[in-house]
């Protein structure tokens, strides 16, 4: 088919407006995290930004005449161990659980898998409430444990999916043939088969890591201290009733985004392939 | 025999079931069982006060439920229906271009690795009266003298926190349809054309069908994550003007964290339950016989 100059010109158009929508509300904050924040609050409006770190001075406490700071690197690494521990664990339980699913027949199958999505259902809100009765009991609130717990249980079911899929496209026949050469079923499964479907198996981590990663509804209830605290439920520190730290809470913001930014990106072709295929050849 | 197949399956599946069992059976099981008690965290005995149905009955003499819950329907009926229809589109517009598809894509990815807090956050800073660019933006081109308010009167409020959810989802499906354009074979396509249909014609009845599977898979994967609509909510208004923006999944919170009444507020996260688990379970079993239908005609 032939196209127009116009259609190509309305096609540019088009895309260059969605591009913009996209963009511009995630790179406005980014931008503002290095602003001053006199330029931030001015009124009329400063256009042209002046850059600068004294935003994030100010959250490591360096600045003693803005205010204490926020125990950021407490956040941090609270947000690493719980997001790295949750996703290694669910990993090595979904793949688990995905290999049984592609490679095994059993009963009510079908069944099991439908019930294992429905769990992932569940509003983290409506989680909460009862996780939070039940932790305070076991002492599990404000835990790292506990939230790794709690992670760990929210991405099983969807990293289940997803090497559900993976294994699926590895061909039956090769770890059949390593079989028949004398392997046992954990050799033709770690040699063969895990192999073929590590690509897959990483977009499935980094999937989980995200999800721990920016969850804030479980987080911010069954985390009290720095002790526990994530930098989702830390980004709450920058407001009180009446005022919100817009500029130190676009730099805490930041610091979220960035990781998150750099893993989607190595993620992205193969997250798309696993979810299409895992869920069309069924 | 039956005993060895089984085997394998449930020692591979036994760690999945537990960690299930431990984080979310055992604590709908809890939920589920509070939600007949008068249980009110400033008074731990109160647990074990067994009332019945009372807190599901009040609750639903509640107007206040009632408009939570409703608008939590409306909500996500028309977030989800918004999503689809722009994500067609935009994944439509997208195959149109033939060079740098590849950096669009990965732009598309962009709304989905924000934390939906992040997002809430992202829109209050943007629609705020005293800082934000929306405001600032249009008070300096002239287009209001006084600076709007949005997110502190009822009906913008609204459609801000929709615009949040449309900017943080619409991606996905966005992505998905395009996955599923750029996998659409070539040939009934022209033979479609050489059969002298038009373009609506060919997108109504070869394209969109073929797409079918793929718009279910989004929807499906879609309404699994619909509670996180909560954490864009709770930092944009938490359920404020006056309760105007309240959905299901702040009042849960505010009324059995803050107000403490964990009974009461169990009873809400058990209908809020079932309502996702609706939802997911008529887009999964749509996916299914869309699927069956794909199988038999290929």
């Amino acid at each position: 088919m032939k196209r127009t100059r116009l259609q190509s010109a309305l096609v540019g158009i088009g895309v260059t407006l969605v591009m913009v929508v996209i963009l511009l509300p995630g790179l406005w904050i980014m931008l503002t995290a290095f602003r001053p924040n006199v330029e931030v609050m001015a009124r009329p409006p400063v256009w042209i930004p002046t850059l600068t770190l004294e935003n994030f001075a100010a959250m490591l406490g360096l600045r003693p005449d803005v205010g204490l700071g926020q125990p950021v690197g407490h956040y941090i690494r609270n947000s690493l161990i719980v997001s790295l521990t949750s996703t290694l664990l669910a990993l090595a339980i979904g793949t688990a659980g995905g290999y049984a699913f592609a490679r095994h027949r059993f009963r009510a199958k079908g069944a099991l898998f439908i019930g294992l999505m429905l769990t992932r259902t569940i509003p983290g809100v409506a989680l909460s409430l009862p996780l939070f009765i039940l932790w305070s009991r076991l002492g599990l609130i404000d835990t790292l444990p506990g939230l790794i717990l709690v992670y760990l249980a929210l991405n099983v079911p969807f990293t289940i999916w997803l090497t559900d899929g993976f294994f699926r496209q590895v061909p039956v026949e090769l770890a059949q043939a390593a079989r028949i050469d004398g392997a046992t079923g954990w050799q033709a499964f770690w040699a063969v088969e895990f192999p073929l479907a590590r690509a897959g198996l990483a977009s499935a981590a980094i999937f989980a890591f995200l999800t721990s990663w920016n969850e804030y509804a479980l987080a911010s209830q069954l985390t009290r201290s720095v002790a526990s605290k994530t930098l989702t439920v830390g980004l709450m520190d920058y407001t009180s009733q009446f005022t919100i730290d817009w500029v130190g809470m676009c730099a805490l913001a930041l610091i979220i985004i960035v990781p998150a930014f750099a893993l989607t990106f190595i993620v992205q072709r193969h997250l798309i392939a696993g979810l299409t295929f895992g869920g069309v050849k069924g | 025999m039956r005993r060895a197949r089984w085997a394998v399956p449930l020692f591979l599946l036994l760690p999945a079931f537990v960690v299930i069992a431990a984080v979310v059976l055992l604590p709908l099981a809890v939920s589920f069982l509070s939600s007949f008690t008068a249980y009110n965290m400033t008074r731990p005995s109160s647990l074990y006060r067994w009332i019945g149905w009372r807190n599901y009955r009040r609750l639903l003499e509640d107007a206040t439920f009632w408009w939570a819950f409703g608008r939590t329907v409306v909500f996500l009926t028309v977030a989800l229906n918004l999503e689809l229809l722009l994500g067609l589109g935009l994944a439509m517009l997208i195959a149109q271009v033939t060079r740098g598809q590849r950096l669009l894509r990965t732009v598309l990815m962009f709304p989905m690795m924000f934390s939906p807090v992040l997002v809430g956050f992202q829109f209050n800073f943007l629609l705020n009266d005293n800082v934000g660019l929306l405001d600032n933006t249009l008070l300096q081109l002239g287009l209001i003298r006084q600076p709007i308010a949005w997110l502190v009167n009822g009906a913008t409020a609204n459609l801000s926190i929709l615009a949040g959810e449309v900017w943080m989802s619409t991606s996905v499906f966005a992505i998905l349809l395009l996955a599923g354009l750029l996998a659409l074979p070539r040939d009934p396509i022209e033979a479609a054309r050489v059969d002298g249909c038009n373009a609506w014609q060919t997108f109504r009845y070869i394209t969109l069908p073929f797409l079918m599977p793929f718009i279910y898979i989004a929807m499906t994967i879609r309404s699994l994550d619909v509670g996180r609509a909560y954490d864009m909510v709770r930092i944009m208004t938490n359920g404020g003007p006056a309760g105007r923006t309240e959905l299901v999944w702040t009042l849960m919170a505010t009324t059995g964290f803050q107000n403490a009444q964990m009974g009461s507020a169990n009873a809400m996260a058990y209908l809020s339950i079932i309502l996702s688990i609706a939802f997911t379970f008529y887009f999964a079993r749509k996916l299914s016989a869309a699927r069956v239908a794909l199988g038999e005609a290929a």
